[in-house]
């Protein structure tokens, strides 16, 4: 197949686009979670879209507009448990996930099967994005990239040294609570591209990259940036050649950048990473 | 004409609860340069913490510059040196500049933007601390006393009226804590910055300390590095000799 009947396709073209916001929402969103040790909020918060999937299939209504709320609340949810019960961050986000899925699988159960395969949300199919869902994940990418620019100085101080941010006199819960609420819209956008399975790869591994070879915050936020949406588009590309499911071409795509990053990083900067 | 600027009344506070702290007070003035030495476990940096309103406190009031603590605002006027500084992450991709440049937060309404303007004080907090040359360093590039020195940076951009360092000195070599305390002793006398510097160290910093306060879970000191060799009750809490190290060492 040659070039031009490829870009003539109004899907890859959706493609392109949408993943290329989302990509850019998820490398953005991942420096800070990686760098707050939060990396696994979004794989938890992943395995809660399978259950607000379910809810929104069993109401008959799209599951991006269920699983919005859902997702958010749930992630207030691992906030507030790990502040009130006292519990490890890790251990909150495996109670919140683990029932996300249990409550995924009884729906699924008592609802008898739906028309639409909910194991299709597993692992996304990207290439069937209509062009309303193109125009919701445009605006909620430049809603959460908006609030990650007019609180870039609280991320970087609250990642940094949250007792510092304190003294400074940031709100830390209310960051914290915007990070979360972030997290848990890009997690829903993200289910699209690659699927509630690896969507926790859009948010890490970007970031892991960038942090091999950036050299302040800014520029590690640029690069994973620029991996992401490299990868999403490679990965849409190879994807369609070689006939891949796309979402995992992406990841594999975005493994492979990881890997150049970290030889490079070893064989020429000799870093401290 | 001195004023009090950190008023501390009746302070307790308790982790788990064990009492780390009981019923402290003390009041510290204008210009003091007050040195808070304890053993490990004493309750300084819980002091500390209580009196920044990072810590909870079981009882007793905190006034900061005659503002409850409770309704303090004015973070612009205190710079601080966290302890746990020296343990930062090595990996977090922060330059020494966008480090010193956080400093500025506190003094900044949303949304916290860096102006050109803002570059002179970054400058001069860098040229003071004497890491100029290393401002495109990445933090976990540099020494133990450079990342010592970064965050004093930090905590000096916005020129504070008050200064508190919790134990910025440890993991410097003896000729590195002299000049640390030189640079500390400066900035007290020249600026007329006070400051509240947490250390084991007593015999380095009652040289430069305007005062001491001894913590043991309760104030068990507090006066003139002079006053603290005299004291009989520090004699019979230490024993003869180790307060004559201590007071003698620099002789």
């Amino acid at each position: 197949m040659d070039i031009f009947t490829f870009i003539g396709y109004s899907f890859i073209w959706r493609a392109v686009v949408a993943g290329s916001f989302i990509a850019l929402t998820c490398s953005v969103l991942g420096v800070i979670l990686v760098l707050r040790r939060l990396s696994l909020i979004g794989d938890g918060l992943a395995h809660v879209t399978f259950g607000s999937v379910a809810v929104g299939l069993l109401l008959n209504q799209h599951p991006v507009y269920v699983s919005l709320p859902i997702v958010m609340a749930s992630s207030l949810g691992i906030m507030k448990l790990t502040e009130k019960a006292k519990l490890y961050g890790d251990a909150a986000i495996g109670i919140v996930s683990s029932l996300g899925i249990a409550g995924g699988i009884i729906i699924a159960s008592v609802a008898g099967g739906f028309n639409i395969d909910i194991f299709s949300f597993l692992f996304g199919n990207i290439l069937a994005i209509s062009r309303a869902e193109v125009l919701i994940s445009i605006a909620l990418s430049i809603a959460v990239l908006l609030v990650i620019l007019l609180f870039y100085h609280e991320h970087f101080l609250v990642a940094f040294d949250e007792e510092f941010a304190k003294i400074s006199g940031i709100d830390t819960d209310m960051i914290n609570t915007i990070l979360v609420l972030l997290t848990g819209t890009t997690v829903v956008l993200a289910m699209k591209i690659v699927g509630i399975m690896l969507t926790s790869s859009l948010l890490i591994l970007p970031a892991v990259t960038a942090l091999q070879i950036a050299r302040s915050f800014k520029n590690t936020m640029l690069v994973s940036a620029v991996c992401s949406i490299v990868s999403v588009m490679t990965g849409i590309v190879v994807s369609f050649v070689m006939n891949l499911p796309t979402g995992a071409t992406i990841v594999i795509v975005n493994f492979l950048l990881f890997v150049i990053a970290y030889f490079y990083n070893r064989a020429v900067q000799g870093r401290y990473h | 004409m001195s004023v009090t600027i950190v008023s501390v009344k009746n302070l307790s506070a308790r982790y788990n609860s064990i009492d780390v702290l009981r019923n402290i007070s003390f009041d510290v003035m204008s210009g003091d340069f007050l040195g808070l030495v304890g053993p490990n476990g004493s309750g300084k940096t819980t002091a500390i913490k209580a009196i920044l309103g990072l810590l909870k406190r079981t009882s007793g009031n905190v006034s900061l510059f005659g503002t409850n603590i409770h309704d303090f605002k004015d973070w612009h006027k205190i710079g601080f040196l966290p302890q746990k500084m020296t343990h930062f992450n090595p990996h977090f991709p922060a330059t020494v500049s966008e480090v010193v440049a956080s400093g500025l937060f506190s003094i900044k309404k949303f949304p916290r933007r860096i102006r050109r303007t803002d570059k002179a004080c970054i400058h001069d907090a860098l040229v003071m601390t004497d890491v100029a040359e290393i401002r495109d360093k990445m933090m976990g590039e540099l020494s133990g006393g450079q990342q010592q020195r970064v965050p004093l940076a930090r905590a000096l951009v916005n020129q504070p009226e008050l200064l508190i360092l919790d134990e910025p000195t440890t993991a410097l070599d003896p000729e590195a804590r002299e000049s640390f305390f030189q640079t500390i002793t400066e900035l007290n006398r020249t600026r007329f910055m006070t400051i509240i510097l947490i250390t084991h160290d007593i015999a380095s910093i009652g040289k430069y300390a305007s005062k001491l306060m001894y913590l043991d879970k309760q104030v068990i000191f507090c006066g003139s590095f002079e006053d603290f060799c005299r004291s009989e009750k520090m004699t019979n809490y230490f024993g003869e000799y180790t307060q004559h190290l201590i007071c003698h060492r620099h002789d």
